[in-house]
């Protein structure tokens, strides 16, 4: 019962991360599945291909390190949040693709909804992100679904609660997942009876809402102990227990969580309420979340679309051409801006162009972009919490990036240190499923192996921060209202 | 100083030619097709062609045939690894390495004279470090240093003491060779009293080495002794972090 493993159901892959007592990682196994794309702004996965991956990735990581179920004391499991699918409870078939959270085909249904009742309650805006919507749009458009659904036919979940059904047997979703789904009240931690009729869902469909850290049930003999969405599981992976500490996790879009503690803390400035986690029958910790939709995306577009580079880390080498952004700014609102604006009708813009500009301010620009978004979501963490934040946690696969990180700290004024293991979402679950099974015996150990990897110090004159930040600000102005009612 | 060069005509037209091959649609180009394209003679053309050929630049499928490109011209291209895209595919393993020796780690690569740090991941205690990224070291006195030397070319330059332990031109050649061999390198009090490292070359998939990584640290925690190489369970521990990062090189990018 040396180790635990940790299962990471992403939006591109599903993982598997085997770990040992001082969060070493020991193996790693990954397997991709199909984005399914019917139409421009939809995307769905094949839940039934995601198990089946999810399995194998599992006896993969099992056997590269030469271990049996035996040797577990526990699987822990964290997955891509508000992805929704429902299923037939007798033969466990997916009646639908799940749809994935990207997906817009809930844009109009959202506009329908009570924005205040909905953020009052589940501390969430109406948006096409949320799992809610999610559900309605196939209880109205797969034939018969409804009706199935009112007889307790079909199961609701998103990708949490569909793993644990196929292990375990049981339906139940964690309070993060649920947290994320416009349903649940954010005081009860349970289902909200108005929130659910306004929605218009059968409340037969819904999963119990559990713990993140519990034993769900057992597996080949293994407890299933954890479920986490993927980032309150790198809030926990990077031990921010306490309330105030936060960090900042770089993929294809940026997420900054930080704890407020056992109470919810409503936003006036455009951050989501959200559950951090809740530890068997503890209370539940809180975080506040700035959701920046396109940070690393950005990269890959230019790669991919523009093709001035090779592979994402040559813009770090194609930026240092030059000595700074030559006056661009490149605000990459590709569907529309997350927080701190909600604007689902701004598109992207590089905003002060001129023959001077070369290709080489353009990668400057690409990469300041993730900075100054990161910026603005700090700045309505610090107006809403009334604390400033005095050092930014990060993760994710932008770290690697040297003049980010560098121009981060710059832009933000404060330490920017990145922890020694960067497997941060995988290590989070793998810490609450040992918790529950007293694999670990508290929170406090499991700060004992954060270890500090890399530490960049702000340097940027304050004059030219403030510059910088000006202009950014000019530049979003410049991309919101571009939409029209005919445009799709 | 002499005078100032002005460009050198044959060698601008071997780049035309060159350039001509890479773009030409069919990539096969005869002698003909080539001096019409580039509006020169025939007989200049084929001695371009023959000298680019000698050193592996064009080749021909037959005695006679049409030019195309040649391999050598290929490793060229492709023998620079950006430190940037080490780091990236660096990170998970180097971490790694710092958590199982406890030790601070740096990726090297080399830079003119010196050994220009790519990646350095602090030591795992917490304390107060300073990023290094983007530091230069000296080759002749650092582990890094000499994995890259053994496996590249030897700089040109003065070998500066910084300590009495500092190797001189002599000493250095005898332990390069040994790098060869070993296929890891160490250095003991030789650019710090009381400081040690280990590094072992990362190659990529051509086998060829595009950097080295290592741990340094005080000679107390790295050394059974003060005057003995670091303990081998490090250099493991350092050899297989460089055998994981050049396993990532040798796979796909993301």
């Amino acid at each position: 019962m040396a180790y635990i493993a940790a299962i990471d159901q992403g939006t591109t892959s599903s993982r598997c991360i085997v770990f040992d007592a001082s969060g070493g990682i020991v193996s790693v196994a990954q397997r991709e599945h199909r984005q399914i794309f019917p139409r421009p702004g939809l995307v769905e996965h094949d839940a039934t291909e995601i198990w089946a991956n999810v399995r194998a990735v599992v006896r993969d990581a099992l056997a590269q390190a030469s271990l049996s179920h035996a040797d577990i004391a526990a699987f822990g499991i964290t997955n891509q949040r508000e992805t929704t699918v429902v299923w037939d409870r007798e033969t466990g078939e997916p009646v639908h693709n799940a749809i994935v959270w990207q997906d817009m085909r809930t844009d109009a249904l959202i506009k329908q909804l009570d924005g205040d009742l909905f953020r009052e309650r589940s501390g969430l805006p109406p948006a096409t992100y949320f799992s809610g919507p999610k559900l309605r749009w196939l209880l109205d458009h797969v034939d018969g679904l409804r009706a199935r659904a009112e007889r307790g036919e079909v199961l609701f979940g998103t990708m949490d609660t569909w793993l644990i059904w196929n292990l375990t047997g049981r339906h139940v979703t964690d309070v993060t997942n649920a947290s994320r789904t416009m349903l649940m009240n954010l005081e009860t931690l349970d289902w909200d009876p108005e929130l659910v009729a306004a929605m218009g869902v059968p409340p037969a469909v819904l999963p119990e809402i559990r713990s993140s850290a519990e034993v769900y049930g057992t597996h080949e003999g293994v407890p299933v102990a954890s479920a986490l969405g993927d980032q309150q599981a790198a809030l926990f992976g990077q031990t921010c227990f306490a309330p105030g500490e936060g960090k900042c996790t770089y993929g294809t879009g940026a997420f900054l969580l930080v704890n407020t503690g056992d109470q919810p803390v409503r936003s006036a400035n455009g951050l989501l309420t959200t559950v951090a986690y809740r530890i068997g029958e503890e209370p539940a910790a809180y975080a506040l979340e700035g959701a920046i939709a396109v940070t690393g995306a950005l990269v890959q577009w230019f790669r991919d679309k523009v093709g001035l580079i090779s592979s994402a880390a040559e813009i770090e080498t194609l930026a240092r051409t030059v000595d700074d952004n030559g006056g661009a700014y490149f605000v990459p609102a590709f569907s529309g801006l997350f927080a701190p604006h909600w604007r689902s009708d701004a598109r992207g813009v590089i905003a002060g162009l001129t023959g001077y500009i070369s290709r080489g301010h353009l990668a400057r620009a690409v990469l300041e972009a993730s900075a100054w978004q990161t910026r603005e979501v700090v700045d309505a963490m610090n107006a809403d919490s009334g604390v400033d934040l005095t050092t930014l946690r990060v993760d994710g696969g932008m770290t690697a990036n040297n003049l980010l990180m560098q121009f981060l700290a710059d832009v933000l004024d404060v330490p920017v240190v990145r922890p020694i293991v960067a497997e941060t979402t995988c290590l989070g679950a793998a810490y609450a499923a040992g918790l529950a099974v007293g694999y670990w015996p508290s929170a406090e150990a499991l700060k004992a192996n954060w270890h500090k990897a890399a530490e960049w110090e702000p340097s940027m004159e304050p004059a030219a921060r403030d510059r910088g930040y000006r202009k950014w600000k000019k530049a979003v102005e410049r991309t919101v209202g571009w939409m029209d009612e005919d445009d799709d | 100083m002499g005078c100032v060069p002005g460009p050198i005509q044959s060698i601008h037209r071997a780049a035309e030619v060159l350039k001509l091959l890479a773009h030409g649609g069919a990539h096969q180009l005869s002698v003909g097709e080539i001096a019409r394209a580039l509006d020169l003679a025939k007989p200049t053309v084929h001695g371009i062609l023959r000298t680019l050929q000698e050193v592996g630049f064009v080749e021909q499928e037959v005695e006679g045939g049409k030019y195309r490109l040649g391999a050598a011209l290929f490793q060229i291209g492709t023998s620079y690894l950006d430190g940037n895209e080490l780091r990236a595919k660096a990170l998970n393993w180097s971490d790694s390495l710092a958590m199982r020796a406890r030790e601070a780690v740096r990726i090297g690569v080399m830079h003119g004279r010196h050994v220009l740090v790519v990646h350095h991941v602090f030591r795992p205690d917490n304390s107060r470090q300073a990023l290094e990224t983007g530091a230069l070291l000296p080759w002749h006195a650092t582990a890094l240093g000499k994995v890259l030397v053994a496996f590249g070319e030897w700089p040109d330059g003065e070998l500066r003491a910084f300590t009495r332990h500092t190797l001189d031109a002599a000493a250095l050649a005898a332990a390069v060779d040994e790098v060869r061999d070993r296929d890891w390198a160490y250095d003991l009090h030789e650019l710090v009293e009381g400081e040690a490292s280990v590094a072992a070359p990362i190659r990529d998939r051509r086998g060829v080495v595009v950097g080295a990584v290592g741990i340094s640290g005080p000679v107390e925690r790295l050394c059974e002794s003060p005057d003995r190489p670091p303990r081998l369970e490090l250099v493991s521990y350092v050899r297989e972090a460089a055998r994981s990062v050049s396993r990532e090189l040798g796979g796909l990018s993301w």
